[in-house]
């Protein structure tokens, strides 16, 4: 039971509301010393794992173009192209960007998309543009923030639950080399992958369900928001 | 043959390049400790190709130095921002208005360096994996996306320069810092969790989680013990941040032995959408950094956790339909 000290101080730590780099950097030290390995093999182990996970970070190798890009106004261009397509609200923009972020990533192209790349400078303005027409440009901040939470939700959703349906994924993969070598099977990557469609389709019905109704929350809480505001004038 | 190690080097060489601006901003509030943190968080960068990796296998590049002075680093830049010696700086960049007005002039030539990234990662991932140069090929296998999103990273800050005509070449890499300090710290964070699985692993956690998971299991309930199951792959993956993590030991302690070997489940679609039932865990957890942290931070969100709050909903509808096909789809 000692070994779960660690998880405690990461349970702790998260809802006490510490900085997480250091509630990570201690319970990782906790765990070590009840793994009994001394100072050198704690700090080789901190070593060894930061460099075999560099490949978490290549995101933000896309940054200096994208802010170049943000700096010659490709939010406002994205915006002005939202409202020109009138019919196309905040909800049912996300809701479209799911669709096609869960397809490709189904085809294995999860390079297209994400936060970096997509999410920040197109997507995001996008949405916000759709609910400024909609509701005027002076925007509440709780409701910029739902936006942005749900333009970067739409995108997590779709990858995790489109990636799966992929044959030659890391997940997919996992379960056939883990299950092949430990239970003497022989598991086809295919049927993994194929048994994962039914929720890939459930995940895009339930996420898809709540972004056409993100339009009328939004208008709620701009609502709420300029009655409160009134209110206070 | 082109490694993903070349990518971390370009991605080693923009955040010293981040920490030599810093360094030169007379302005910045915390200007050294900031310019030290990505300084030594890139130097990182190279030094990781010299040291041997997860499982003990080989370093990607010759000489072989030793970990523990990349494992200081590790735990020196994660203090230096978890103690709040880091903060953003004021960056010089357009105003809105002057936005507004390039954003007319430009138009929609401004989506061509953002679109430049996925057609060549996606070029690079589809259609180079195979190709071979005098009998070498041409990427390392399993490593072709890494290195087509690096590439695609040049390729597209060249298109833009050729685009939109900045006056001063380097204002990309001055608009990059701009958006990694937006970031700050949640930088750092996604490895160090990495980290942090790891040792975890190492000091037990597993064994004993599934040790707990065996104890609950009722041994004559097909539906308890698939609710067992699931419930365990989203806990566990909570908990790591990360649903391979959960998987090997919750099969091993759960779903091999009782649901498969005991109830004759089929075991292709039970691991198959048990992985999924994990899945929604990782849309609940601040351990998955890089998927639930990270992009509050890259939006500048004023609520941190907002990503997560909004993740929720679906992934407890999601957990109860995965619980539902769990209990149909392996025992038809």
């Amino acid at each position: 039971m000692l070994s779960l000290l660690g998880v405690l101080v990461v349970v702790a730590g998260f809802a006490l509301r510490l900085n997480p780099l250091v509630v990570v950097t201690v319970a990782g030290t906790v765990s070590a010393l009840l793994a009994g390995m001394s100072p050198k093999q704690i700090l080789d182990a901190f070593g060894t794992g930061f460099a075999s996970s560099r490949s978490i970070s290549l995101a933000f190798i896309v940054l200096p173009v994208v802010g170049l890009a943000e700096r010659y106004g490709l939010q406002q261009r994205a915006q002005a192209l939202i409202e020109e397509a009138a019919r196309l609200t905040a909800g049912r923009l996300l809701l479209l960007y799911l669709f096609v972020r869960q397809a490709a990533a189904a085809l294995g192209l999860t390079s297209i998309g994400g936060v970096a790349q997509m999410v920040r400078p197109v997507i995001y303005p996008m949405a916000e543009g759709a609910v400024m027409r909609a509701h005027g440009p002076d925007l509440p901040d709780e409701v910029t923030d739902a936006v942005k939470a749900h333009a970067a939700a739409a995108d997590t959703v779709g990858a995790f639950f489109g990636e799966d349906v992929f044959v030659a994924i890391g997940a997919v993969l996992l379960i056939t080399a883990y299950v092949d070598a430990n239970y003497h099977l022989k598991l086809d990557a295919l049927q993994i992958a194929i048994w994962a469609l039914p929720t890939a389709i459930a995940a895009f019905v339930i996420h898809g369900f709540r972004l056409l109704r993100l339009d009328r929350t939004l208008a709620a809480m701009v609502a709420r928001s300029r009655d409160a505001g009134g209110d206070a004038s | 043959m082109i490694t993903a190690e070349w990518v971390y080097w370009l991605a080693g060489a923009f955040f010293v390049a981040a920490g030599g601006q810093i360094a030169r901003d007379p302005r910045h509030s915390k200007r050294w400790t900031n310019a030290a943190f990505w300084v030594l968080l890139g130097l990182s960068f190279f030094y990781g190709s010299f040291v041997r990796g997860s499982g003990g296998a080989a370093p990607p590049l010759r000489p072989e130095l030793p970990a523990w002075p990349l494992g200081l680093a590790a735990i020196a830049t994660a203090l230096l921002a978890g103690f709040g010696f880091t903060s953003r700086g004021i960056v010089p960049t357009t105003t809105p208005a002057q936005r507004e007005r390039s954003a007319r002039r430009k138009r929609n030539w401004l989506f061509v360096p953002a679109l430049t990234i996925p057609i060549v990662t996606v070029t690079f991932a589809v259609g180079l994996s195979r190709v071979t140069i005098a009998g070498h090929a041409l990427l390392a296998r399993g490593q072709e996306t890494l290195v087509g999103l690096g590439v695609a990273a040049i390729v597209a800050t060249l298109v833009g320069t050729i685009v939109l005509r900045p006056r001063e070449p380097l204002v990309a890499l001055r608009e990059g810092r701009r958006l990694l300090e937006s970031v700050g710290w949640a930088v750092l964070l996604p490895q160090m969790l990495s980290v942090l699985g790891g040792l975890f692993t190492q000091a037990g956690v597993g064994t004993q989680v599934g040790l707990i998971a065996q104890h609950v299991v009722p041994q004559d309930s097909r539906v308890f013990a698939v609710i067992v199951y699931a419930a365990g792959m989203a806990a566990f993956t909570i908990v790591m941040g990360n649903a391979f993590a959960a998987f090997p030991i919750m099969t091993a302690a759960v779903g091999w032995p009782v649901l498969v070997q005991r109830f004759g489940a089929h075991p292709a679609p039970m691991f198959a959408i048990g992985m999924l039932a994990g899945y929604c865990g990782t849309l609940c957890t601040p351990m998955a950094a890089n998927f639930n942290l990270v992009p509050p931070a890259l939006l500048e969100m004023k609520d941190k956790y907002g990503q997560i709050k909004v993740q929720i909903p679906t992934a407890v509808a999601l957990f109860a339909v995965n619980v539902g096909f769990m209990l149909v789809l392996p025992f038809v």
